[in-house]
């Protein structure tokens, strides 16, 4: 679609809407968020920015292919389940690395682990629908 | 041992992830998938191995205790499954080397199967039902990919019927799920067991029924059955191989561990009414299968037919019944499957799986006329192959019960399978061939070994049949005693 406004607003927005997706990441574990919405905001940036400047040049952006995505964030999700076999304990019990800053507390933990692996995965799968789509 | 138990979940799981980074790699992944699905037998051996010496093994996930975790258990029931769902991926795996297109597996054939060979696993070893319900899911999502893989017109038909008939079906468990969580607080089975117990019994068995058609659906019992002819004779032989085996054996499975665990209250109406469809099951599917004319469409009337008799050892609810309805599970997932694999390699052989057009296959191609013996023969009941021992088991129990029609109904039903038996040896192996048919260059050794493999699986099953008949007496055993897997779960205290 050749349209000014629309390249200039998606260009303003696809920044803050992929922000707002890595906000609603690391918020999901104690508030509404998580990586499944997450992945859907950061997703719709893409599917937004292919609309208005091709497809192409959308998956220029992206640098790799969506199923890789998929690949990569499953195998996130399911190496923070077996990360508990190094601690000793079952699959997917929640490890936590917890350092203090003089600002703030970084928190690590195998659950935000699994949650990256689902916002890949999230955003793998809507794109490989969207982008088969258009090739058809 | 807690990892055991969900081993044979997590290593094709895992594999699949692996399996869609390597997408542009079908070389690879096709050896990978082949090795994921041969440890995942291993793992499944070793679980199964694991339950016959020291019993029931739990464990739930992410530390939780149950009834609040999410809890798998392997018993003898789920761990044989597991175990046959194992061999199966790997026959399946093996065969598809030769029968999957470069299409197919550009589009993500081998990671899709992982993920449903993962779902059927998580299915048969989770202890809770809202999981059960997620497994489902996981599979219908892979199955209904692998089905309509490549987009061929019949195959989209087939798989919109499927699909379509499916979510239905996970729409009555669903509604289900809600309605057995309202009533008791719970959705762990082995909670369950004894929340239902209190709880009002016209309300419990009205649940059962809600779970019966959600899981009928899936079994593809009478008269939910008609997705399934619709559907299976399209994909690639491979696939719906598997599909035939495996899948409908998901819902046997829930029925079977429903009807044993959860809905034991009032046996006399939930499992007259299970006696009912049983009898109606075996009938109408060996009758659709006796107007068709396609190979792979006989045998997916068949596999309606075979549901029946399954579904009779439950109803029976005697310890020899269930014991034959898991021995005949078993050996129909092995022999069916192996026929699939047989219509598709006389597809490869003769250009075509209808019985019009194929013909003289026995004189030209001897071999694979022994290959489609042994298995038709075992799913006709003839001794001494696997299904005689099966049919033997179900009937014994029937006659105990003093069941004498469904007896009838199923010998006569194991008269008709034989008709359509015959019917495709005498047109496809024994008539002379059609003119004109050219038969083509001998068959791939991938597709040649898992036949012959899974031949051996259903001769060994009837000659050496006592290690195998007692780990069903095993399974039937803890079926009839559910406290045993209660308490495996919640621990001696809990109340069963």
């Amino acid at each position: 679609m050749n349209s000014v406004i629309l390249r200039t607003a998606t260009r303003l927005l696809i920044g803050l809407l992929l922000l707002f997706s890595v906000f609603l990441l690391l918020r999901g574990h104690d508030l509404p968020g998580g990586g499944f919405i997450g992945g859907l905001v950061a997703a719709s940036a893409i599917a937004l920015y292919a609309i208005a400047e091709g497809f192409e040049r959308a998956f220029a952006l992206l640098r790799v292919r969506p199923r890789t995505l998929i690949g990569v964030g499953l195998s996130a999700a399911v190496t923070a389940g077996l990360l508990a076999a190094v601690a000793g304990d079952v699959f997917l019990t929640g490890l936590w690395w917890v350092r203090e800053f003089e600002a703030f507390t970084l928190k690590l933990s195998t659950p935000l682990l699994f949650d990256v692996g689902v916002y890949l995965v999230v955003v793998g799968v809507v794109l490989t629908m969207l982008f088969s789509l258009e090739e058809h | 041992m807690s990892w055991l138990v969900i081993a044979p979940i997590l290593l094709p799981l895992a594999a699949s992830a692996v399996a869609f980074v390597l997408h542009r790699r079908p070389a690879l992944q096709r050896g990978w998938a082949l090795a994921t699905t041969a440890a995942t037998l291993a793992a499944s051996l070793a679980l199964l191995a694991e339950v016959s010496r020291g019993g029931i093994v739990a464990t739930t996930l992410g530390g939780w205790p149950a009834p609040f975790g999410i809890t798998f258990v392997a018993d003898h029931l789920s761990a044989i499954l597991v175990v046959v769902g194992a061999v199966m991926a790997l026959a399946t795996a093996a065969y598809a080397l030769a029968d999957v297109d470069a299409g197919r597996e550009g589009l993500g054939y081998h990671p899709l199967f992982l993920v449903l060979v993962a779902g059927v696993h998580g299915a048969f070893l989770t202890g809770d039902l809202f999981n059960l319900y997620v497994w489902f899911e996981v599979l219908l999502i892979a199955s209904f990919a692998l089905l309509t893989l490549g987009s061929g017109r019949a195959q989209l038909e087939g798989g919109v019927k499927y699909v379509a008939v499916n979510l239905v079906s996970s729409l009555f468990f669903l509604a289900a799920i809600g309605l057995t969580y309202g009533l008791t607080g719970t959705l762990n089975m082995a909670d369950l067991a004894g929340a239902l117990r209190d709880a009002p019994p016209n309300l419990v068995t009205l649940l059962a029924m809600l779970f019966l058609v959600a899981f009928g659906i899936k079994a593809a019992i009478f008269p939910l059955f008609f997705w399934l002819p619709a559907s299976y004779h399209t994909p690639p032989t491979a696939v719906a191989a598997y599909f035939a085996g495996m899948l409908t054996k998901v819902g046997v499975y829930a029925l079977l561990r429903a009807f044993t665990l959860l809905f034991t209250g009032d046996v006399a109406w939930t499992h007259g009414v299970l006696a009912v469809l049983a009898g109606f099951t075996m009938v109408v599917g060996v009758l659709g299968a006796a107007a068709q004319n396609e190979m792979r469409r006989i045998l997916a009337f068949h596999i309606v037919s075979q549901i029946g008799y399954m579904i009779l050892g439950l109803a029976l609810y005697t310890p020899l019944a269930l014991a034959g309805a898991l021995f005949y599970l078993v050996h129909n997932v092995v022999a069916k499957a192996n026929l699939f694999f047989v219509a598709g390699l006389v597809r490869r052989v003769a250009g075509s799986s209808d019985l019009d057009a194929v013909g003289g296959l026995y004189r030209h191609r001897p071999w694979l006329a022994i290959g489609f013996l042994v298995p038709a023969f075992a799913l006709a009941g003839f001794p001494p192959l696997s299904g005689f021992w099966a049919k033997l088991l179900v009937v014994l129990a029937g006659l105990e019960a003093g069941a004498w029609l469904l007896v009838v109904l199923a010998l006569g039903t194991g008269l008709l399978t034989l008709y359509s038996m015959t019917k495709i040896w005498q047109r496809a192996f024994w008539a002379p061939a059609p003119e004109g048919l050219e038969l083509r260059r001998d068959a791939p050794a991938a597709m040649v070994v898992p036949v012959a493999a899974l031949a051996g699986v259903t001769i060994l099953m009837g000659v050496a049949v006592e290690p195998f008949l007692a780990l069903a007496q095993a399974a039937a055993a803890e079926m009839m005693d559910p406290a045993r897997y209660v308490a495996a779960v919640l621990g001696e205290g809990g109340t069963p």
